[in-house]
């Protein structure tokens, strides 16, 4: 812990482009009391210098809500995947290191494209097939105990840190990682959505699905939501069995 | 499927809830965003939706739904659309209901609905205090499944530069730039709708989210679009002041029975149920934020000598606060390492949404014809002063009208339009050519620091013709220091400085709009607070219009739609509406 008003040293992983060289920079920053990561930024790209006086461009970033809802302030603090609009300084090590997503495609600096996790999303049905806007009358009823838990499922950002810190997601293994599972639960546990249940558990157990979870378990903690990943993952693979052995008695 | 495409800007609620019902209308629908549809600043919405649909509520019903709203916006707001939202509202959250979005629910699993701030019936439906997050993601799942099917194609990262306008001023299209790659390029449409939402930025740190700059909006007021009603701008009484941003704490919290106090005389002093007994904590927003300015400023009596009250949640069930206000105690556990459940929490007011915007006609159609607008971006609903629960529901109704009038518009938008738009792409090029080789002495981040504060001193809670006149004065300043500002990053993708150079110019001219336009309606209405003419004066009893002009803006002003309810005075028995 260090007093909130004294300088901040934070170094910046940096490189300008996917194929740009990648190098760190070192800024100073005067600390202000309740400063988060996202305040520090703000204050490079107004006073675009590094600690050593030299003239620097500012660092790209992405953040837009910095209440931690809309999930776009992704990137590694101190090496692990986290929103930076909740990372206050001084609960930090410091000098406080920054770096991109690392399972994403580079754009600039911070700045990764997540367009894959929203891809994910398509392959499992994330959606409830309805007729269309016209008011034909309330949904389903649902007992709120059951809302209460697709209620966690739907609060997941699509931000990326469970994939981030998933040891089984990686270019070979294409697996779509735990958010996207979840989601399949959380529709599969709608009245409604249940319609495309079985399309959804069969897209689950195609290639880059359920079977790529080795059970690491740390997208648990890396939720910055709370999102219960593994409970609905374990679910999952209750589902899938089920789907096959009714599938293997159908034949 | 029709040939008519539709241009939709913006992904928050009113720009999905239109892209849908284009869709649905067989339009092919581009979508542009700043940002992926699922990270607008909908998602930030706490506290509800209102529709008068709620079985429990008795006596309450669309009608009375209307009036808390007229009687909440002071008037000002046209009577005719405004009644038709609150007619369409029930359908309209039956339909989230069937998308899925998690709204609380009674043990029995009918949907449930709280009270909230400006009204005394429980007609707001919720999901925890993460309404808008719920509420987006369901419709980002069905433009989703819309876009699978090669309906709805997103342009996720484009951000909006103009309104390409044919010879006779309508709108065909408009210009836009890929932020990663800089490429500028025209997107042709029979019709084209803005759902940009607010702007909060112009005042620095508000409750909005960063990208809530209006510049959108300030683009298309500077190619001749009216905007209207402009000085009407929300303060909200309760919100997290923080370094970076006013993080809300929505009026769920009161609804839920949490109280305002602060100390006086040693004792806890619950000044607004002594000052409002029929509302109590619950009062119109406007009505509460000048409580609290007047008890912190002009009693001194706000907590630690700020403008800050204690918002006391301690005595509320462990219940209401992990589920009914989920989110929202989370937020404040994180940021002030306090636990509400504990401590009162300390909060401040903030500005919090724009109730003007872009004027628009009953279909939401601007005066470009051919352009529509829908959400905050626009002024239809609100009056001078939004009632809570209301703008989730102004966004997805105003989106869907605006969709479907889009979609009927652009049937019979014929021609061709191709030179118009390659014309608009080469100024646009040049513009961001200029921006980018910008080499003066200011620096951009700072000019926004002092608009933000000269905007935020002189034109939220109380209002004076001096310091009006003094803002103005600053806006004049800071647009001629814009011109000689420095862009210090050169490169071409992903320049969020020069991005950010871009916005400041449009937001300087929407600036100009709302000081001007509190400056000359010298009456008190809704959230305009005036101390030199404290009361409401009906001669003012219009619509602010205004239009651009190089020197700055023309204001004219336009009649009101008053044809279902006569305007009264305000008095606390219905302070709320």
């Amino acid at each position: 812990m260090t007093s909130p008003t004294a300088e901040i040293r934070l170094e910046v992983r940096r490189q300008d482009g996917p194929g740009a060289r990648a190098r760190w920079e070192e800024f100073l920053v005067p600390g202000t009391p309740g400063m988060n990561v996202i305040s520090c930024l703000r204050w490079i790209q107004a006073n675009p210098v590094d600690s050593g006086g030299r003239p620097t461009t500012p660092v790209a970033w992405d953040c837009n809500c910095l209440e931690e809802v809309c999930g776009a302030c992704s990137m590694l603090i101190n090496g692990r995947a986290r929103q930076a609009c909740t990372a206050l300084v001084d609960e930090l090590q410091q000098p406080v290191r920054l770096e991109p997503l690392s399972k994403f495609p580079l754009v600039r600096v911070l700045v990764v494209d997540r367009a894959v996790l929203f891809e994910h999303l398509k392959r499992i049905l994330g959606w409830i097939s309805i007729d269309g806007l016209h008011d034909v009358g309330p949904g389903p009823r649902v007992p709120e105990k059951q809302r209460r838990f697709g209620y966690r499922l739907s609060g997941c950002m699509t931000c990326g840190s469970c994939v981030e810190a998933c040891p089984q997601v990686s270019a070979r293994t294409r697996f779509m990682g735990p958010a996207a599972l979840a989601q399949a639960v959380y529709f599969n546990l709608s009245p409604l959505g249940r319609i495309d249940a079985e399309e959804r558990l069969e897209a689950v157990m195609g290639e880059g699905g359920i079977s790529q979870c080795a059970n690491a378990q740390n997208c648990d903690n890396a939720c910055p939501r709370g999102v219960p990943l593994t409970t609905a993952i374990a679910r999952l693979n209750r589902a899938t069995s089920w789907h096959l052995v009714r599938e293997w008695l159908a034949r | 499927m029709r040939t008519a495409n539709i241009l939709v800007i913006g992904g928050g609620l009113a720009g999905q809830m239109a892209a849908l019902a284009a869709a649905e209308q067989n339009c092919r629908v581009d979508v542009l965003s700043l940002v992926p549809l699922r990270r607008s600043h909908s998602v930030c919405a706490q506290g509800g939706i209102n529709a008068a649909a709620n079985p429990k509520a008795q006596g309450d019903g669309p009608w009375v739904h209307f009036e808390d709203t007229i009687r909440g916006g002071d008037y000002l707001a046209n009577q005719g659309p405004v009644k038709r939202m609150c007619e369409a509202a029930p359908g309209i959250v039956r339909l989230l209901d069937r998308m899925g979005a998690a709204f609380h629910r009674t043990p029995e699993g009918f949907l449930d609905f709280r009270l909230f701030d400006g009204s005394k019936h429980r007609r707001t439906a919720y999901a925890g205090a993460t309404t808008g997050q719920q509420i987006l993601y369901a419709l980002d799942e069905q433009v989703r499944r819309y876009e699978a099917a090669g309906m709805i194609r997103k342009f996720e990262g484009w951000e909006f530069l103009s309104a390409a306008l044919d010879g006779n001023g309508s709108c065909r299209g408009a210009v836009a730039v890929d932020l990663a790659s800089g490429e500028v390029r025209a997107f042709p449409a029979g019709a084209v709708v803005v759902a940009t939402g607010g702007l909060g930025a112009l005042f620095g740190r508000s409750t909005n989210s960063l990208l809530n700059t209006g510049a959108a909006a300030g683009a298309l007021y500077g190619q001749g679009a009216i905007y209207a009603n402009g000085e009407f701008i929300q303060v909200h009484p309760t919100a997290i002041p923080g370094p970076d941003k006013m993080r809300l704490i929505s009026g769920s919290a009161l609804a839920e029975g949490a109280r305002i106090w602060v100390p006086r005389n040693g004792k806890r002093w619950y000044f607004l149920e002594e000052k409002f007994p029929a509302y109590g904590n619950l009062v119109a927003r406007d009505l509460a934020v000048r409580e609290i300015h007047d008890v912190c400023c002009r009693q001194g009596l706000g907590v630690g000598g700020e403008l800050k009250v204690y918002l006391d949640l301690t005595e509320l069930p462990k219940d209401v606060l992990e589920v009914k206000l989920a989110g929202l105690v989370q937020l404040y556990r994180r940021f002030m390492r306090e636990d509400p459940a504990v401590v009162p929490m300390k909060v401040s007011p903030a500005v919090h949404y724009s109730m003007g915007g872009l004027w628009i006609d009953p279909q939401q159609m601007t005066s470009i014809p051919g352009l529509f607008a829908a959400g905050e971006c626009e002024y239809q609903y609100h009056g001078a002063n939004r009632l809570g629960g209301n703008s989730l529901l102004s966004c997805l109704h105003g989106g869907m009208v605006a969709g479907r009038s889009a979609g009927a518009w652009a049937d019979g938008a014929h021609g061709d339009a191709g030179a118009g738009l390659q014309a608009e792409v080469v100024r646009q090029e040049a513009w961001l050519g200029s921006v980018a080789s910008m080499q003066g002495r200011e620096n951009p981040f700072r000019l926004h620091e002092e608009l933000g504060r000269a905007m935020t001193e002189q034109v939220t809670v109380v209002r004076t013709n001096a310091g009006l006149d003094a803002a103005l004065e600053k806006i004049q300043e800071l647009k001629e220091r814009w011109d000689d500002i420095a862009v210090c990053d050169p490169a071409k993708g992903t320049n969020q400085s020069a991005s950010f150079v871009r916005q400041l110019h449009h937001m300087l001219e929407l600036a100009h709009v709302i000081a001007l336009g509190a400056r000359l309606r010298e009456e008190s209405r809704g959230s305009h607070y005036k101390v030199d003419f404290p009361e409401r004066d009906d001669r003012f009893l219009k619509t602010t219009l205004a239009r651009f002009t190089p020197d700055g803006p023309r204001i004219e002003y336009g009649e009101v739609d008053l044809q279902f309810l006569a305007p009264r005075p305000r008095t606390d028995e219905e302070a709320g509406p």
